[in-house]
């Protein structure tokens, strides 16, 4: 398979995809089929249509998303970190809070926003709540995976060279910890756009989610596919720049300092 | 609590500090490991281990370095008995190299220093300054995943030097090499060592690595690890690798332990 052939595949299925939801919308076949009026069922052509002509409601309610994401997925970074080095140091602290961690996981974040709404109002307090929750747990539960991974060898050669138990953790066990933290926060910052849209849901004035609820209301049809759009570009662009951090620090074979 | 004082505080500026092992045994759970080993190593000396694998040799060089405490017997490491203390007073070189891949070379072997409490500069400044000596000049600032085998064990060994302990304990340190990288790295710690260098306990399975890096030599029985024989090898280390161990007294000698070790396992 030529180099030019593996970046065209994909190029290509996702333009046979759009140019085939093209005719299908436009010669009315969808709407007539799920028997609807034809102007709900929007093109490629339409939606990109709405992205230009709503551009600067869209783009208000872009930044407002990120902030909410980016403040929400932040804080759920500094907290896992935090919470993994605390359980990795004490066996009685894992033992007490790790089944509580995974209980946590088991609810559904759209169950808690409204009740964070109600305790919290419809300001950013609450959204940066929920998607800090839905984070944190990828977070924690990969660092301390990678922070308990550590080959035990490593850690006698520390200790024979006189090191403490904070230099081992700082020498040796938090680097090594370094692409489990990554893997852990990719799915974060994933799993982040989504918090964000059920919070937004749940009560907000703007933000993407907001503005599909609001589409919906309207039967504006090309607008909530244009916001759903520019989540998944938001979503996509901050897991390629987590990547790309990735990438610039884990610069060394991760597999050499774990057990086998 | 006068003499502990003076115990855990040894002068580190002395050149060798002699090991004292006497009547140690261990065991894990119902398994003899060790059945009452006694052997003494002088300052300077170099005592090298052999016996079969899984005798118990690494356990024993784990007691020696305060990793595990005996079952019974005694252990004195540079005046120290209790394990913290013989922690301090020597440095354990474990049989793989144990890099760490985030680290460039001079940085590995400069990692007790940064333990230590040096700054970066200068622990590279102390640790770079060997490595010409070792056959590392150019190397630096190489990643460990980039160094070969040979190189890998050497950058190992200038950092477990640089923790500038008075007792080396090597455990295996060429066992991962092929037989030619081998013998180059053993023409090259012997040179290291010198005549009047640090009290040494080195521990294989390769009869003749033993023989020729050692002052003396201490065939191990299989499980559980007794003393089977002591060979005492005369003279300095020889320079030239190939003609030592091809000469008839070195022979002589490997005939003795392959016997001793022999007969250890019937």
């Amino acid at each position: 398979m030529s180099r030019a052939w593996r970046y065209l595949a994909p190029v290509a299925v996702i333009v046979i995809l759009l140019g085939a939801w093209e005719l299908a919308a436009q010669w009315d076949w969808i709407s007539n089929a799920l028997n609807i009026q034809d102007f709900l069922v929007p093109a490629p052509s339409d939606i990109a249509t709405s992205l230009w002509n709503d551009r600067s409601l869209l783009a208000d309610d872009f930044w407002v998303t990120l902030r909410e994401v980016l403040l929400g997925f932040l804080c759920a970074l500094a907290a896992g970190l935090a919470f993994a080095v605390i359980l990795h140091l004490s066996d009685t602290l894992r033992r007490a809070f790790y089944p509580l961690l995974v209980a946590s996981q088991t609810i559904p974040p759209v169950a808690i926003a409204p009740i964070l709404i109600v305790w919290f109002g419809f300001g950013l307090g609450p959204k940066i709540l929920l998607i800090a929750l839905v984070c944190f747990f990828p977070v924690t539960v990969n660092t301390l995976d990678g922070l308990r991974s550590v080959d035990p060898q490593l850690i006698t050669m520390m200790r024979t060279l006189g090191a403490s138990r904070r230099q081992i953790l700082t020498r040796v066990e938090l680097p090594s910890a370094l692409p489990f933290f990554f893997s852990g926060t990719k799915i974060a910052i994933a799993v982040a756009v989504i918090g964000a849209v059920f919070a937004e849901w749940a009560g907000a004035g703007s933000g993407l989610g907001h503005q599909i609820l609001i589409a919906s209301s309207n039967l504006l049809t090309a607008r909530m596919f244009a916001a759903i759009t520019l989540l998944s570009v938001m979503a996509i662009l901050l897991f390629a720049l987590v990547a790309l951090i990735e990438r610039r620090v884990v610069t060394w074979d991760s597999r050499e300092v774990t057990r086998t | 609590m006068l003499t502990r004082t003076r115990e855990s505080t040894p002068d580190a500026a002395e050149s060798g500090r002699p090991v004292r092992v006497s009547g140690l045994s261990h065991s894990f759970g119902e398994l003899e490991a060790i059945e009452r080993i006694d052997f003494a190593v002088e300052p300077g000396e170099v005592v090298g281990i052999v016996g079969p694998s899984g005798c118990g040799k690494t356990t024993l060089l784990e007691l020696l370095a305060g990793l595990r405490s005996p079952d019974t017997g005694s252990i004195s490491v540079g005046g120290h008995t209790d394990p913290a203390g013989r922690l301090e007073g020597c440095a354990y070189m474990p049989q793989r190299d144990l890099l760490l891949p985030w680290l460039s070379a001079v940085d590995n072997a400069g990692l007790a220093l940064r333990i230590a409490g040096a700054s970066k500069s200068a622990a590279r400044a102390e640790a770079g300054g060997h490595f010409e000596r070792l056959g590392l000049s150019g190397f630096e600032g190489t990643r460990p995943g980039e160094l070969s085998g040979g190189m890998r064990q050497r950058v190992a060994f200038l950092r477990t030097l640089m923790a500038g302990r008075p007792v080396l304990l090597l455990d295996e340190p060429f066992a991962s090499l092929d037989a030619i990288t081998r013998a180059e790295m053993q023409s090259w710690l012997a040179a290291v060592l010198g005549p009047d260098s640090h009290t040494v306990v080195l521990v294989t399975h390769d009869v003749e690595e033993a023989l020729y890096l050692s002052d003396r030599v201490l065939v191990l029985t299989p499980r559980p690890a007794r003393v089977a024989d002591q060979i005492e090898i005369e003279g300095p280390r020889a320079g030239d690798r190939a003609a030592a161990v091809t000469s008839p007294e070195f022979a002589e000698l490997k005939e003795r332990a392959l016997r001793s070790l022999a007969g250890a396992a019937r």
